[in-house]
């Protein structure tokens, strides 16, 4: 029987309430008396020199109160890269600075330049368009090979359009090369690992708030991470001392990494709010979101596998551009190197592998994680060349797979990527998934469509991701100038009912209703009585936030802890009311006892003494009952998983329909199956979408083409099948105390490669043999051009 | 948007005047027109809703023909024009179920967006456009992306349309906007057969008449199966080149004579 | 600025608003129903679905000056007479059909749209009704699923996660 609470259990969401009737509350659905409106004057062109910006005649429109432009923030900080990578030689990475208006140079198309605040957000369009900006446009470097090659200049002070050329790990070079050189089999595979636009539905807003009495700012903004935000406004960009800037970031309408970042629209509406002495609120357009939010992927490789006649894998060798656009985003750095090549191992026992990764400014919006984050790249450019080399050697993809496995008895397993993998069992996996996707009855469903006139394909893959970000001793001596634990504070009140403070931020992943699960099973008590409080710097002890599958790996150990720290003190509550000795005292179940004796009291009358302590040996016990934990992990957490998808293939205008997709997961622990199921459908659609829908592209100008949903290819619900879920696989982190790896990217990273290798083999199996790749977004015009090349 | 002010008439003669005065634009159910503006794409200075004139809502049918009020829903004659099979399911697939409870048949003549899927309705039943002044042929109205017969201020009260013997459409969807990538009408009449064609063309709508020909001595989805589209005038985008869609037609024309029967 | 009268969610309501107020910005700004979500400019992503004289349209796309003299309903008005989720709502929960909330008041109001006019939807059925309405994180299995449910059809035949 399932549980029907706590730990395993699936719950209905509370947080669904206000969401199914209107009353959540959206960064854009909080008004406040005397707000202003900004509108952010942004470049129609992808670069070019600002010789003038005249703004007088928007100043005098009506209802205007205030123009800015970069002018404003010259003496201000940049936005800052939050990790430090140093190319091969030894020199670090190229850090132009990101201004929270341009200055001198506009970068890309949606760069903004100035910024009008006015009585009305209409009023304020009115004048930004007013505003006359003498703009010299500058040929634009696009592709990437051609910034790599010289000529115009993203950034003129850098000189070079390379931010890094960074190689892992170097020591492996060598021998790499040599077990290529002298390998009996390689394949090579060159592909693109297509630009997408996370396109949260909920489009960017801020709202910043100064008190002229206290000087204390409030900043309301659509973030994963409102510590963070602050740090960064803070510390780096304006200065204002951390303990006058409250970042509040309350329901979020998705992220999916976009939402990690700070950007200059928030530092923006604090200045403008300053300035005026009046709230300054900013919602972006959809538009401008295409514009503007931080991209994902963009990766050119070409990844060669070498290995035996047998398909014993050799070695790995992959050179990637990777696009970071026009200014580094603050983990830009980190997504295409070490949430990328250190995963380049796989699943497999592969003895040595080789990185080599170009990042490359470009006059294109910046370049960041998007959900899964490098290590969707790394998986896809993995599986699908052991896929091609499958064909090669004329082995069934799986087979090879499995000869190249890492074997359960192997774990801990120090893979060639440099990460020590703690647990897992891939067997389990393609085992599972062989049952679940049925692949004994492919080629009767492949005869089936055949009599249709269309073509079945199959495609299968398995993925290693790296979760739980991050042990910060590991990510400081990678570059990250960050550290990457949690913290969360458990306050339980005088009359019982607990308020648990967290540093994860929940904006769709329903940590309102699992995280109360864990804190009820400790403590045996009703988790309707526990509450989950996020989002607000004033309210929480710190948080790094919700992005990399890190909310419970990291943010719910903290909890985990925080709420043992409770149990501890509420023993020595508990014996000095039985009037026993805390070693005496047992827990379970909500009740304290001594054992042998039929002396109880439970939790809620300890936390009532915690705060009415009458008659309290203070000495030894301070009164209330409120705990706080910070938790670092010891290592990444290791999810893994066996996609299997299927298509059908019309021949006659290419288009691709899946027919049905199995995923099979290993999450470690579950703590809500209801939410982590949610959480790889969320991710299948987004990772399915790569595949045959979703494009970003910038014409040789540098124009954004698909700036819209009319022309970005949104996955909607008739583009998608149901899908079989699956983690009852399940070998449990070693190494944090609720046994979870964190299940938010899984679906993302894992499915790409299973939907071309399905179409691949679905065309082979029309005779196109000699299609061997096709680009993603796998389009109808795409396969249709693949097939009749 | 830039502001404008809005009127709402209720008959066609209190339209009509009302767009006589400078930049003022009649507004169909505003599924275009409505997002260009937020663009700042347009700027009317006067709106003339057409939604509130009862005289040019509603489907009806007499003699072979069915006729159409100007501003009537795309759920409406998805609804109500069940004596002409192909055009309710044409209608029943324009944009999603909230874009046709406002689009209006008229609106999408008018526009004539190159992807749209009226057109090809219009065009290949040899429909008569009527507005407040004459009556268009089709042949006649469409008149390149975005151009129409129409003068300033015209508006179209109506569209009748022959009701075919047989006629169905086939619409591959731009994979984003689900806008026609290609949509063919064929519409088989006892005079002949007539094929219509959107999206594909850098000239808008058009009729191909090589398959017009072919179908019309051989009503089988077969009978184009030798004919070709020059690829030269296609459009050629994101979402497909001019020989992709140029095939399209093909395959399409066909695929909507099977299902015409 | 144009004087207008509607109906919202049974209370009649009145506004004087500019030619291009939208309906989502009248509904959202003057009368604080914030439960609609405006999620993109070019009509596509559902987010504002209300339903105007008993069926859905985008908010976002028709000038609150159309919506004059009409019996609006929104996301606000959809729960029973006691506050308890309707028959929708309830299914969208029991299914999981939500995840960060913002698409849901556009998926439940095209929702009781296609319940209405076809009472028993078949999953493709639902799958082409929803084409209008963009959902970023639940890959529309469970919101498929919750309409069906919603239908009053048994969902355990429906794949099992």
């Amino acid at each position: 029987m399932p549980k029907d609470s706590g730990i395993g259990a699936s719950p209905k969401r509370r947080e669904d309430i206000r969401f199914l009737t209107g009353l959540g509350q959206y960064t854009d659905d909080i008004s406040l008396t005397g707000e202003t409106h900004a509108v952010f004057a942004r470049s129609q062109v992808a670069t070019g020199i600002i010789k003038s910006i005249d703004t007088s005649a928007a100043e005098n429109m009506p209802g205007v109160l205030a123009v800015f432009t970069g002018d404003d923030f010259v003496d201000v900080g940049g936005n800052p890269a939050g990790w430090l990578i140093n190319s091969r030689d030894g020199e670090p990475m190229k850090e132009p600075k990101r201004p929270v208006l341009a200055h001198g140079k506009v970068r890309h198309v949606g760069d903004a330049y100035a910024a009008v605040i006015a009585e009305t957000a209409e009023q304020a369009r009115d004048a930004a368009e007013a505003i006359e900006a003498d703009i010299d446009e500058q040929p634009a470097v696009v592709d990437m090979k051609s910034a790599l090659a010289g000529g115009a200049l993203v950034h003129d002070e850098i000189g070079t359009n390379q931010c890094f050329d960074w190689g892992w790990i170097e020591d492996n070079r060598a021998a790499t090369d040599a077990a290529i050189k002298s390998a009996p089999h390689v394949t090579t595979l060159e592909l693109v690992n297509n630009r997408l636009v996370p396109n949260a539905m909920e489009p960017r807003a801020s709202t910043g708030v100064f008190d002229p009495g206290t000087g204390d700012y409030t900043l309301y903004t659509t973030s994963q991470n409102p510590h963070l935000t602050r740090l960064l406004i803070c510390a780096f960009v304006l200065g204002i001392p951390e303990n006058k800037l409250r970042v509040v970031a309350p329901d979020v309408g998705g992220g999916f990494g976009s939402k990690i970042y700070h950007y200059g629209e928030e530092a923006l509406v604090l200045s403008a709010a300053k300035k005026l002495g009046r709230p300054v609120r900013w919602t972006a357009s959809r538009s401008e979101s295409f514009l503007t939010d931080a991209h994902g992927r963009d990766h050119v490789t070409k990844i060669e596998i070498a290995c035996e006649k047998d398909g014993t894998f050799l070695a790995f060798r992959t050179e990637t551009m990777a696009n970071v656009g026009a200014y580094l985003s603050n983990f830009s750095t980190a997504t295409p190197t070490f949430l990328h090549g250190t995963l380049m191992a796989g699943n497999y026992t592969v003895p040595t592998l080789y990185v080599n990764v170009k990042a490359v400014f470009t006059n294109t919006a910046p370049v960041d994680a998007y959900r899964g984050a490098g290590r969707p790249e790394a998986t896809y450019s993995l599986e699908r060349a052991i896929d091609k080399c499958a064909q090669e050697l004329g082995m069934d993809p799986l087979a090879l797979r499995r000869k190249n496995f890492i074997k359960p008895d192997q774990f801990p397993y120090a893979a060639a990527a440099g990460l020590e993998y703690d647990t897992g069992n891939y067997h389990a996996l393609v085992d599972k998934l062989e049952e679940l996707a049925d692949l004994s009855g492919f080629e009767a469903r492949r005869a089936a469509t055949k009599a249709t006139g269309k073509l079945r394909g199959i495609g299968v893959n398995t993925y290693i991701e790296a979760c739980g970000i991050a042990p910060s001793n590991l990510v400081g001596v990678l570059g990250s100038r960050v550290g990457l634990y949690d913290a969360a504070t458990v306050r339980v009140n005088a009359t019982g009912n607990i308020s648990v403070m967290v540093g994860a931020h929940s904006h769709g992943q329903g940590h309102e209703t699992a995280f109360p699960q864990v804190v009820a099973d400790m403590l045996g008590i009703d988790e309707g009585s526990i509450d989950i409080v996020h989002g607000d710097t004033s309210k929480i002890p710190f948080g790094m936030g919700t992005y990399g599958s890190r909310s419970l790996a990291v943010c719910g150990s903290a909890v985990v802890r925080a709420t043992e720290k409770i149990i501890n003190k509420a023993k020595k509550i508990a014996a000095h009311m039985m009037e026993a000795s805390e070693q005496d005292v047992e827990f379970s179940e909500g009740q304290f006892s001594i054992a042998g004796t039929d002396k109880s009291v439970g939790f809620g009358d300890v936390a009532l003494k915690a705060y009415i302590p009458h008659n309290f040996p203070i000495e030894d016990i301070e009164p209330g009952l409120e705990e706080t934990a910070f938790y670092d992990p010891a290592n990444f957490t290791y999810p893994a998983g066996a996609y299997a998808c299927e298509v059908e293939v019309d021949p006659d205008t290419g288009k691709v329909t899946i027919d049905r997709f199995t995923a099979v997961d290993d999450f470690g622990n579950v703590i809500n199956p209801m939410i982590v199921t949610g959480q790889v459908h969320g991710g299948l659609a987004q990772g399915i979408g790569q595949a045959l829908l979703e494009n970003c592209t910038y014409d040789e100008n540098g124009q954004i083409l698909s700036a819209s949903f009319m022309d970005y290819a949104m996955p909607r619900a008739s583009d998608l099948p149901l899908y079989t879920v699956d983690h009852s696989c399940q070998t449990p982190c070693t190494h944090n105390p609720l046994g979870v790896k964190g299940c938010g990217e899984a679906g993302a990273i894992g499915s790409p490669p299973a939907v071309v290798n399905a179409v691949i083999n679905a065309l082979h199996s029309g005779g196109h043999t000699d299609v061997t790749h096709i680009d993603m977004p796998v389009s109808p015009a795409r396969v249709w051009a693949a097939m009749n090349s | 948007m830039y502001d404008f002010s809005f009127v709402k008439p209720g008959t066609v003669a209190d339209a009509v005047t009302a767009l006589a005065s400078e930049d003022a634009q009649a507004l169909g159910g505003g599924q275009t027109l409505i997002p260009t503006m937020k663009q700042r794409l347009a700027s009317p200075a006067k709106l003339v809703s057409l939604t509130g004139i009862a005289d040019m809502q509603g489907v009806s049918q007499s003699g072979g023909v069915l006729s159409i009020g100007g501003a009537t829903t795309h759920a409406a004659v998805s609804a109500q024009a069940g004596g002409f099979a192909g055009l309710a399911a044409l209608a029943g697939g324009i944009g999603d179920p909230a874009v046709r409870n406002r689009g209006t048949i008229g609106g999408s003549l008018a526009n004539n967006d190159p992807a749209a899927c009226y057109p090809s309705a219009a065009l290949a039943t040899g429909a008569t456009i009527v507005t407040n002044t004459r009556e268009i042929a089709a042949d006649d109205f469409f008149q390149g992306l975005f151009e129409t017969a129409l003068d300033e201020g015209e508006i179209i009260t109506a569209v009748h349309m022959p009701i075919p013997e047989a006629s169905n459409y086939q619409k591959f969807e731009q994979p984003a906007s689900r806008f026609a990538l290609v949509g063919v009408f064929v519409a088989k009449y006892a005079s002949g057969v007539r094929v219509a064609v959107t999206g594909a063309s850098e000239g808008g709508v058009f009729r191909w008449s090589e398959a017009e020909a072919a179908l019309g001595a051989n009503f089988s989805p077969d009978a184009v199966s030798g004919l070709s589209v020059a690829p030269g005038d296609m459009i050629e985008d994101l979402h497909g080149s001019k020989a992709y869609r140029a095939h399209l037609v093909k395959v399409m024309t066909s695929r909507a004579v099977a299902a015409a029967g | 600025m144009t004087k207008l009268s509607m109906t919202v969610n049974g209370k009649p309501v009145s506004g004087n608003v500019e030619g291009r107020t939208l309906l989502v910005d009248f509904l959202r700004q003057d009368l604080h129903l914030t439960g609609t979500h405006v999620g993109c400019d070019t009509s596509q992503c559902g987010a504002c679905t209300v339903h105007v004289n008993g069926v859905a349209v985008k908010s976002c796309t028709m000038l609150a000056a159309e919506a004059d003299g009409a019996d609006v309903a929104t996301i606000e008005g959809q729960a029973n007479a006691d506050g308890s989720l309707n028959v929708i709502q309830q299914a969208f929960q029991d299914h999981h059909g939500l995840q960060c909330g913002f698409c849901t008041p556009g998926m439940v109001m095209a929702t009781a749209d296609l319940l209405k006019n076809n009472p028993t939807p078949n999953e493709a059925d639902v799958r082409h009704h929803l084409d209008g309405n963009i959902c970023r994180c639940t890959g529309y299995h469970n919101i498929v699923k919750a309409v069906l449910a919603a239908s009053g059809q048994d969902v355990d035949a429906v794949a099992a996660e």
